[in-house]
């Protein structure tokens, strides 16, 4: 059995159920159970309409809550409530939920986990393990949030730009636990871009798509950061890459840029080079450019100092770095790196430090501090002149 | 079973052996440190004894409540604060003397030169749930 196949009906199903008048919370739940049910059954007993099997054991795992005496007095209310029939809305059950998981009464947090569990069809217990919270908080978080949304109309098209913020921080979670959260989000983010026709939701496709085929090169295996310059290029995705590209093109020939399209257009020029050096900087800068017009974001005046460093020389950077605020996130790793370039070993070292001390994951702390080890370790070794065999790498440039 | 927290200190204990700052040993020193405290938690964990272990940044800051309708006031980092956590590892063990076995073998964590650090590291029993059985 395809274990992505009941997930990936997950919307519609839950869609046709509040459709038929079941109010949210309650149709969601019960697709849960639903899908439990398909896991547990189908490896033996595969259906022959996946989806038709899902409405029907949801719906009747509705009928049975709705029953109980508790639910009975909702349900009535909710007869009064439906809307007075009229022409059915065009606007398709799965992109509905979409909108509603990630409405903008909902924070961040609570849109992505409603997300992952009323779009994605994942366990409450799978999306507690991804962000490592006790399975009782993750449940409370999740029925909260439910609780929020219940009353705002299923019919009522919501904010695509909102959809993808939370599709983009579900992506840039990465992995930790069983659930892939990076896979995931190109799987729901795909899912929508084919239901709606919007330049950025196939910007931010094809920026995951490009960021992902490199996902194996981006760490060695002890799990120690490999950057960009020095990854194993041949182990980069690369009919991922052609898709990510080809899904940008299109985007971008439609003429109305948005912020993923151009970040998509950075990591396909990074994808484009055979080598670091081949890379094309100076085209880098002119999409940050492009971004820091869209955004008017420092982080992007940050990674547009990093390309000018590369594009015009390490002079040019630490120049552009200059306007920019030290306290800033990786100021002081982006400072190091281009006092580096510039010759400064011992200026860079120091900022290695300071920047491990500032990095916001172990991962980018261990590499930081490798790397003020790797010029301090150098430097006592021109000071005490050459020796064979001390196991210390050559600086990288 | 027992609960045992590792503390491990960026400043306030006292100095280990092996004393040269993480940014003055080789890449591969580092490579190694961390490699060798990954199969610790693993083994720990095969073990049935780990619980948790989270790192923490070396900067934070002070919070008070500052009074009704106030936001509460903060201040710091301060500079000179004696002790600071580096973090920690939760463990789950028989008693005192297996903690105290493991904070041992997690102290002895290669450092420069490929030798152990002989780290210092604080072991704080939890306090637990009252028993059922009392008399």
């Amino acid at each position: 059995m395809d274990e992505l196949l009941p997930r990936s009906l997950t919307p519609s199903v839950l869609g046709i159920l509040v459709r038929r008048g079941a109010d949210f919370a309650a149709a969601e739940d019960a697709v849960q159970d639903a899908l439990v049910e398909a896991v547990r059954v189908w490896p033996q007993d595969p259906p022959r309409d996946p989806k038709g099997w899902l409405v029907t054991v949801a719906w009747r795992r509705f009928l049975d809550a709705a029953r109980a005496e508790t639910a009975r007095r909702r349900r009535e209310e909710r007869v009064d409530d439906e809307p007075a029939p009229g022409p059915a809305p065009s606007v398709d059950d799965t992109l509905q939920l979409y909108f509603l998981c990630a409405h903008p009464s909902l924070t961040p947090s609570s849109a992505v986990a409603l997300t992952l569990r009323a779009v994605g069809g994942l366990t409450t217990r799978q999306i507690a393990q991804a962000y490592l919270v006790p399975e009782a908080t993750m449940a409370q978080r999740i029925s909260r949030a439910k609780r929020t949304v219940s009353r705002v109309r299923f019919d009522r098209p919501g904010d695509v730009a909102t959809v993808l913020r939370v599709l983009y921080l579900v992506f840039n979670e990465g992995y930790s636990g069983d659930v892939d959260l990076a896979a995931e989000a190109i799987r729901l983010t795909r899912q929508l871009a084919a239901a709606i026709d919007h330049p950025e939701a196939a910007g931010l496709l094809a920026l995951m798509l490009l960021h992902h085929a490199r996902r194996a090169s981006r760490t060695a295996p002890g799990g120690s950061l490999v950057p960009l310059a020095e990854q194993d290029r041949g182990r980069w995705d690369t009919g991922m890459i052609s898709e990510g590209v080809g899904i940008l093109r299109a985007a971008l020939a439609r003429d109305r840029l948005g912020e993923f399209q151009a970040q998509a257009a950075v990591a396909a020029l990074h994808c484009d080079a055979p080598t670091a050096e081949e890379t094309d900087w100076a085209q880098i800068v002119e999409w940050y450019d492009e971004l820091a017009g869209l955004t008017d974001s420092p982080v992007v005046r940050l990674n547009r100092a990093v390309a000018i460093g590369e594009a015009d020389g390490p002079q040019a950077g630490l120049a552009e770095l200059a306007t920019l605020s030290r306290s800033l996130p990786r100021y002081a790793a982006v400072s190091a790196y281009l006092h580096e370039r510039d010759g400064d070993v011992a200026a860079a070292a120091r900022l290695y430090v300071e920047a491990a001390g500032r990095a916001s994951t172990l991962a980018e702390r261990d590499h930081l501090t490798r790397q003020a080890a790797r010029l301090n370790t150098a430097d006592a070794n021109r000071a005490e002149g050459p020796r064979d065999g001390n196991g210390v790498s050559p600086p990288h440039r | 079973m027992a609960k045992y927290l590792l503390l491990k200190h960026y400043r306030g204990a006292p100095a280990p052996v092996n004393d040269v700052p993480m940014d003055r040993w080789t890449p591969e020193e580092i490579s190694a440190h961390m490699q060798y405290m990954r199969d610790f938690a693993d083994r720990l964990e095969k073990s049935g004894e780990f619980v948790d272990g989270q790192a923490l940044a070396p900067e934070g800051s002070w919070v008070r409540y500052d009074g009704e309708g106030r936001p509460p006031v903060t201040d710091g980092p301060f500079a000179e604060t004696k002790d600071l956590i580096a973090g920690w590892m939760i463990i789950d063990v028989d008693g005192h003397d297996r903690a105290v076995e493991l904070a041992g073998e997690l102290s002895a964590a290669p450092g420069a030169g490929g030798k152990p650090i002989h780290e210092w590291l604080e072991v704080r029993p939890f306090l637990s749930a009252p028993p059922t059985v009392t008399e």
